[in-house]
């Protein structure tokens, strides 16, 4: 930990959660990640006497606008079984889904309909229709079709399969029965045919059809476990509520009716709101009434509802839909490229429209005779002109016939070549092992198939912190129980697990997951209540195993004597607290809505919760009020120590809590999790008091949530202070290692997390984020003034710390040059105060200095403010990766989105656009496939652009020497074959194979990875060799046997196959001079592309009706038809090979010498570097 | 070792895991100087002697070209070429006398040149029709020989401009009062006789038109068997071409002189092409033609210069070879 850290900024963090919601509409929740998460999770009950439930979702902070009254136009009105007078007014949507985009009948024309929505095969469908008119039919009609039929048919066969395989899958999913109540009678329906408005009764573990309303569930306080695990990824159970009025009803005997007025259909899964008319009472909905499509039910044996969104309007439906397309950098520069070939294309075509204007000038009045023109025209009699339009639009028609001749100068296979690498590329990286999770058995996942190359050029990575750095698997580690700290707990010993154990009925209960345990805790623990210090003990753990919202599930093993307990709860630190209380002799055994069970010591007792304040985000505690077997109540509260230490008693035992913040202090130095717990016992009026004023906010329909923490407030106070628990989310492996390289690389890592401040810094620190060499600058402020003030003096002392060590300090053997690193720690309320405002620019300023920036306590839109704040402002590439709903914003605002399947569900892996199990699979990811993916496709671009040009410019000369009449020396089916079969497989198979470095090398030097930043693959100056290279090669491809055969017998099929095999040779010879690697896919493909083309040109000579039947054999017979294509060869290669050689001896670049060090050196080193692998590979297995 | 550990090692044996982990065996060629050196020396020392062989071969090709268009054309005419040409009523016969240089072997190939001729404007190589050649009159949708389709709402055959603009002048070869024997068999591709012209197809209508392009076809002759049309109608690929004649199968001395009776006919003097008469003797490259022997030369001694100069280079700047220290980050901890 760094000394100067300022200490008293250490308890100084303020709330700041949803202040930034105003930014939009965005409305995943917070997730509250530091201090306990606890949510729409309600248990109280007064002895038998049932209170209200629910209502609670809709009645917390986020959702209290549910309060307001919808309006009726923005409202649907659903009639509780009477579906026919619901969908009289309004056809609501049918619950049939239809995933499928076509139907045998519409196929064709709606599928070709999407595909000429690419502007490259419109470009492609004008060229082939102009090609149709009879005065500029340069091809024959079967050569112009079929380019385009093919690239159609290829896409509409993938098209159809994946779309047959969703028609399958939705037939399944339509004929699916549930019981739906018809005449006072639950029948079985098909999903299909259900309407909105029907009841329906879901038996346990049955797929939820529809979107509905809980009406009674067979829980008497009418909660509805269900199981999200198809939603969201969420495997833990969530609770649902049926609403009290509803709940006593049973449709199939009394009719129940009422209407319901809830919001228009919309995609958010975490909000409803709705209001429902029973028996004239009014309620309101929220959430946590509503159970979604494609949820389970789970534990309760069945649950009535009615349904109210349906088919395609229930929210899994409208979530269903994928990633957005991003594009990729590559792609946005290269039509910088496009739109300069096609002025290029344009100036071609004028300069041939206006040679041949002066050629027809010229020979004005020699055209009627001219044998080889003839415009005069006999066959009738009459003498008329043939084929002649008259000057000008001979020229317009010269024009548009040479745009179809020279339509490849625009590479419109480049864009399928393009899709087909990045298919290609996107299966290595998914077959990778380096980035196959085992512990999760999750292999690496591409969902977006556009930004492959994005990945090598990679500036800013923006980190969430918990899930992603760490494990999100929460491990009580310590705890400070009455001034006394326990955290010995470091070994398991076998005996230790007779220690926890339960017997109920003659069976073991046992929790499902082990605790290592401080053994003089569990000494203490064990040993009763006898002395005081083992009753703060026992009323420590009696508080972790009752405060809390998790729902124990008794779980079969094979032994059928043992049972286990599985604890199941949204939040994983109430987990990781329960399965603390268990081991220590504190089992939660079972939670009913009235009361719980726990195991003390292994003996059961029954504790009545009389009322549960749950956690807010303003309190930042919970605290339930329970029921003593021995009639005595006290309040448990736990809590984020900030706001416990305001309620805490401090006129008792003052040391104690001294002691207590000494310890909090130590352990989020640690990088624990840290919660404080306090407790009171009530006094009968107390409780009195509290009884009635919770019963009165209980039943307000107004501003509930307000008076409930009043309430709350009220009673958690004069706390007497217990303890403390340190838990600890561990560091992901090789997490350091991995942010170490990417560091080294150039990429800047910023890190942000809804955690507190502390704790952000201590991770930091254990994930080499931070580093003591580090200054830090910390900006909490409270006000814009402030937030500006300190912005200011952050911008000057990090200039001064840039000048100083600029001067001085010149052995910093850091890559950042000679700089003392800065590293920027900022919190949420600053930001709140930053972003938004004029301040964003400062902030820019200032964060471009610093080598790490920390955000502590940032709402997820602030996460997506801070990801946008760079990439407006640079051009940058930038990476977010995260693994829960609270970084979907972010990762959808960044430039490439990675989501971490981990333990918080799968929003984050659905909104992203490459999806993996570990965050040091990152450094694999962008050094070694980023990297390779950047080279490859920036090559294959420009190799692409140039193999086209090459033959179109061949095309051109030609043209020069024919009257500028557009005749094509080279058949035209080469022409059309050229880039589907002679040259296309080659660019294909070197831009998914090649690799310019070995793995090893580019992660032992993580440097490497600036060729992407410097733009090394592909720039403009890179384009303008290339295309210069391109007009050399073909002016020597066509001069040579143009001047060879000058004045000879060489008809236009012999020179045009000459043409067409040096091309071909030429463009393949050209790519293998610059594949690094040749293995023997590469071989097969260039040297199998040059024989497919022999024996293309062959089949074609041997067509007696093409016009050039036998050509090449005749050709071929000739001794200088060979040397032609030798000549050529070298003739053409030599400057391209000098510029490339005299590049690489004189002025290398770092790739070069790696990859000249990886040649030579490999033999001298193979061992050492065996052995010193990095980490982040080959991690230690355990 | 335990058994998923041995599976996982023969695991990455297979060529499969190779492949799905880009590991596959590879040759990773990286250019050194001696290797560039090397690969110019070759070059060089492949080109320089090739073309010299290649422009000795074409320096040893003896031929003669004889431009005739304007001799052949009477003094009183040369004003109006064209109708002169045009005008059937004046005999079209010319003499002219080559005189032989060197000794020429048989055979000796008789090529007429046309200059400023575009066989390969896109009308003229469009205006034909192969099936109708291969097949003659059966075969009716000739549309793509327009404007030479019909005569008199009779089909054409052979149809097309192609066709309609054969080639016409004749030439007789005489040596010392001796007819020179020329064969005038085999100078088309055998292929196009026997697959692309039909042997059951005979002229018809051909240049009955009001314009008359060119040379008659004897209707009693298969197309097949119409050689100088076979020749005629594999157009060529460059606006000044050689058509090959015929062979003159007796050799010629030194100092002959060769006498040759030509019918002038055929009419390039609306557009202002040329005429040449060309005997030529052939080498093992072909004819005569010095560009490749010199291209070849340059390209060879570019290479030679090239490695010298990179020898030189290479003297000059060395660069220690996959150093790591040139890396910059390594650079700088070095200099610090």
């Amino acid at each position: 930990m760094d000394s100067k850290t300022p200490v008293e900024n250490l308890y100084s963090v303020e709330p700041a959660l949803n202040s930034s919601s105003r930014r939009s509409n965005f409305s995943i929740p917070s997730k509250a990640s530091g201090g306990n998460s606890i949510r729409e999770v309600n248990f109280s009950d007064l002895g038998s006497k049932p209170v209200r439930y629910g209502s609670r979702g809709a009645d917390s902070d986020t959702y209290s606008t549910s309060q307001k009254e919808i309006n009726d136009e923005d409202a649907r009105l659903v009639h509780i079984n009477d579906p026919v007078k619901t969908n009289e007014r309004f056809e609501f949507a049918g619950n049939s889904i239809q995933t499928g985009k076509y139907s045998i009948l519409t196929f064709l024309p709606r599928n070709l309909f999407e595909q000429f929505h690419r502007v490259a095969y419109t470009y492609f469908l004008v060229i082939v229709v102009l090609n149709q008119l009879p005065q500029l039919a340069v091809f024959s009609r079967e050569a112009s079709f079929m380019p385009l039929t093919f690239v159609l048919l290829v896409t509409a066969v993938k098209d159809a399969y994946e779309d047959f395989r969703r028609h399958r899958s939705d037939r399944i999913e339509n004929n699916t029965l549930a019981s739906v109540l018809v005449n006072d009678q639950f029948q079985q329906k098909k999903w299909k045919n259900i309407q909105v408005g029907e009841i329906i009764k879901i038996q346990a573990n049955e797929t939820i059809p529809c979107d509905m309303v809980l009406l009674s569930t067979s829980d008497p306080t009418g909660v509805a476990y269900v199981q999200t695990i198809n939603l969201d990824g969420e495997s833990n159970l969530k609770t649902r509520y049926a609403k009290q009025e509803t709940l006593l009803k049973i449709p199939e005997k009394e009719k129940v009716t009422g209407l319901i007025k809830c919001e228009k259909p919309n995609r958010n899964i975490y909000g409803f709101q709705a209001n429902m008319e029973v028996d004239g009472k009014r309620l309101s909905l929220g959430p946590s009434n509503i159970i979604l499509r494609g949820c389970e039910l789970k534990i309760t044996a069945w649950a009535v509802g009615v349904a109210v969104y349906a088919g395609r309007e229930t929210k899994a439906m409208l979530n269903s839909s994928g990633a957005p397309s991003k594009r990729s950098r590559l792609e946005t520069h290269m039509n910088f490229e496009i739109i300069f070939l096609s002025l290029f294309l344009i100036a071609l075509c004028t300069v041939v429209s206006v040679c041949a204007a002066v050629w027809l000038r010229r020979h004005r009045d020699k055209l009627d005779y001219l044998p080889f023109y003839r415009r005069k025209h006999f066959s009738g009699g009459e003498e008329d002109n043939y084929n002649y339009y008259g000057w000008g639009l001979e020229i317009f028609f010269t024009f548009l016939m040479s745009v179809i001749v020279f339509q490849t100068m625009i590479p419109i296979s480049l864009y399928i070549s393009m899709e087909l690498v990045r298919v290609g590329q996107a299966y290595f990286m998914i077959g990778d092992t380096q980035m196959y999770d085992e512990s999760s058995q999750s292999r690496f996942q591409c969902r977006a198939l556009n930004i492959n190359e994005d990945l090598g050029q990679i500036k800013y990575v923006f980190s969430d912190k918990t899930g992603t750095l760490t494990e999100n698997k929460m491990e009580f580690q310590c705890a400070s129980i009455w001034g006394k700290d326990y955290s010995g707990g470091k070994a398991m010993s076998q005996d230790q697990e007779d220690g926890y154990f339960v017997q109920v009925d003659g069976k073991v209960l046992r929790p499902k997951m082990k605790v290592k345990t401080d053994p003089e805790l569990l000494q203490f623990a064990r040993s009763g209540k006898e002395m005081k210090e083992c009753g703060h003990i026992h009323d420590f753990f009696l508080a972790l195993a009752a405060c809390n919202t998790i729902v124990p599930l008794i779980l079969d093993t094979p032994d059928p004597t043992v049972k286990l307990i599985d604890y199941q709860g949204e939040s994983p630190d109430e987990q990781a607290l329960v399965y603390a209380a268990a081991a220590y002799g504190f089992m939660l055994i079972e939670r009913t809505s009235g009361h719980i069970v726990i195991g003390i010591q292994g003996e059961r007792q029954r504790f009545s919760v009389l009322g549960l304040h749950e956690f807010d985000s303003d309190r930042k505690r919970m605290s339930v009020i329970l029921g003593f077997p021995d009639k005595s109540v006290k309040v448990f509260v736990k809590g984020a120590d900030t706001s416990m230490f305001s309620v805490i008693d401090r006129s008792l035992k003052i040391n104690v809590i001294h002691t207590t913040e000494t310890h909090l202090y130590s352990y989020s130095s640690l990088g624990l999790r840290t919660l404080v717990v306090g407790m009171k016992e009530l006094s009968t009026s107390e409780f009195e008091d509290w009884h009635s004023a919770y019963e009165a906010a209980s039943a307000a329909l107004m501003g509930r949530t307000t008076l409930l923490r009043k309430v709350a407030n009220n009673i958690e106070n004069n706390l007497y202070l217990l303890g403390a628990s340190g838990i600890e989310d561990k560091l992901q492996q090789g997490v350091p290692e991995a942010i170490e390289s990417l560091r080294t690389a150039g990429i800047k890592v910023w890190v942000l997390t809804g955690d507190k401040q502390e704790t952000a810094i201590s991770i930091g620190y254990s994930s080499k984020l931070l580093t003591s060499k580090m200054t830090p600058i910390i900006i909490n402020s409270n006000s814009k003034e402030s937030c500006r003030k300190s912005l200011e003096d952050a911008i000057i002392m990090c200039k001064k710390f840039t000048t100083i060590s600029g001067t001085t300090n010149n052995t910093g053997r850091t890559s950042r040059a000679g700089l003392t690193p800065v590293a920027l720690i900022i919190d949420g309320t600053s930001l709140v105060y930053i972003l938004d405002s004029e301040l964003e620019e400062r902030l820019f300023q200032l964060s471009c200095n610093c080598s790490v920036v920390l955000c502590c306590r940032v709402a997820p839109l602030q996460k997506a403010g801070i990801v946008a704040l760079v990439k407006n402002r640079t051009l940058d590439m930038t990476l977010a990766i995260g693994d829960g709903a609270n970084d979907v914003s972010m990762i959808q605002m960044a430039d490439v989105g990675v989501g971490i399947s981990g333990q918080e569900g799968r929003q984050a892996v659905m909104a992203s656009d490459f999806a993996m199990g570990q965050f040091r699979f990152l450094v694999p990811l962008l050094l070694v496939h980023g990297h390779w993916n950047y080279q490859r496709m920036g090559y294959m671009i420009l190799y692409n652009f140039y193999r086209n040009a090459v033959f179109v410019l061949v095309s051109f000369w030609y043209v020069l020497f024919t009257c500028f009449t557009l005749t094509t020396a080279i058949s035209e089916w080469s022409g059309v074959l050229y880039s589907v079969i002679y040259t296309s497989v080659p660019t294909i198979v070197v831009a998914v194979l090649d690799k310019d470095l070995s793995r090893r090398t580019l992660l032992k030097y993580p440097q490497l990875y600036g060729a992407g930043h410097k733009q090394e693959c592909y720039n403009k100056k890179l384009f303008w060799i290339t295309m210069i290279d391109a007009f050399w090669q073909s002016a020597v491809t066509f001069f040579i046997p143009l001047l060879a055969y000058w004045g000879s017998t060489i008809d236009a099929s012999s020179i045009g196959d000459l043409w067409t095999l040096a091309v071909v040779i030429l463009v393949n010879l050209h790519l293998a001079m610059d594949v690094i690697r040749w293995n023997w896919i590469t071989h097969a493909a260039i040297w199998g592309s040059i024989i497919a083309t022999f024996i293309c040109v062959i089949i074609i000579d041997a067509i007696p009706s093409l016009i050039g039947y036998w050509a090449i054999f005749e050709i071929a017979k000739t001794r200088l038809f060979w040397l032609c294509l030798l000549a050529i060869i070298v003739a053409a290669l030599i400057p391209r090979f000098v510029v490339k050689v005299l590049y690489q001896l004189y002025t290398p670049c770092d790739v070069q010498i790696a990859r000249e060090a990886e040649k030579f050196q490999t033999q001298i080193e193979s061992g050492a570097v065996e052995i010193e692998m990095n980490p982040i590979l080959d991690p230690p297995r355990s | 070792m335990t058994d998923t550990d041995r599976v996982r090692h023969r695991d990455t044996k297979t060529a499969f895991y190779l492949f799905t982990q880009q590991k596959l065996p590879a040759c990773k060629p990286v250019l050194t100087p001696a290797w560039v050196i090397t690969i110019f020396l070759f070059t060089g020392f492949i080109f320089i002697p090739l073309g010299l062989v290649t422009l000795r071969a074409s320096r040893s090709v003896i031929e003669i070209v004889e431009r005739y268009d304007t001799e052949c054309v009477p003094e009183p005419f040369r004003i109006d070429k064209v109708s002169y040409i045009q005008d059937d009523s004046i005999p079209k016969n010319c003499s002219l006398f080559l005189k032989v240089h060197k000794y020429m072997k048989a055979p000796i190939y008789i090529y007429y040149q046309l200059d400023n001729y575009y066989q390969n404007h896109r009308r003229y190589v469009k205006s034909r029709s192969d099936q109708q050649l291969l097949n003659g009159q059966k075969y009716q949708a000739t549309s793509s020989c327009q404007p030479v389709e019909f005569n008199n709402a009779r089909p054409i055959v052979p149809c097309g401009l192609i066709a309609w603009s054969l080639f016409n002048d004749t030439f007789t070869f005489i040596r010392e009062r001796a007819e020179l024997k020329v064969n005038r068999k085999n100078i088309a591709w055998k292929s196009d006789r026997d697959h692309k012209f039909g042997k059951n197809v005979y002229p018809s209508n051909f240049q009955n038109g009001t314009l008359i392009g060119g040379g008659k076809l004897n209707p009693r002759i298969p197309l097949s068997d119409q050689e100088d049309l076979i020749v005629w109608m594999r157009t060529s690929a460059l606006p000044s071409f050689r058509k090959l004649y015929g062979r003159i199968e007796e050799d010629l001395d030194a100092d002959d002189v060769v006498l040759v009776q030509l019918m002038n006919n055929y009419n390039t003097y609306s557009f202002g092409g040329k005429k040449k008469l060309v005997l030529s003797t052939s080498s093992w490259l072909g004819g005569k033609n010095d560009f490749f022997g010199l291209a070849c030369v340059f390209v060879g001694s570019s290479s030679l210069i090239l490695a010298i100069v990179f020898m030189l280079l290479h003297l000059k700047f060395q660069r220690p070879y996959g150093d790591k220290t040139c890396l910059p980050w390594n650079r700088k901890s070095l200099s610090g």
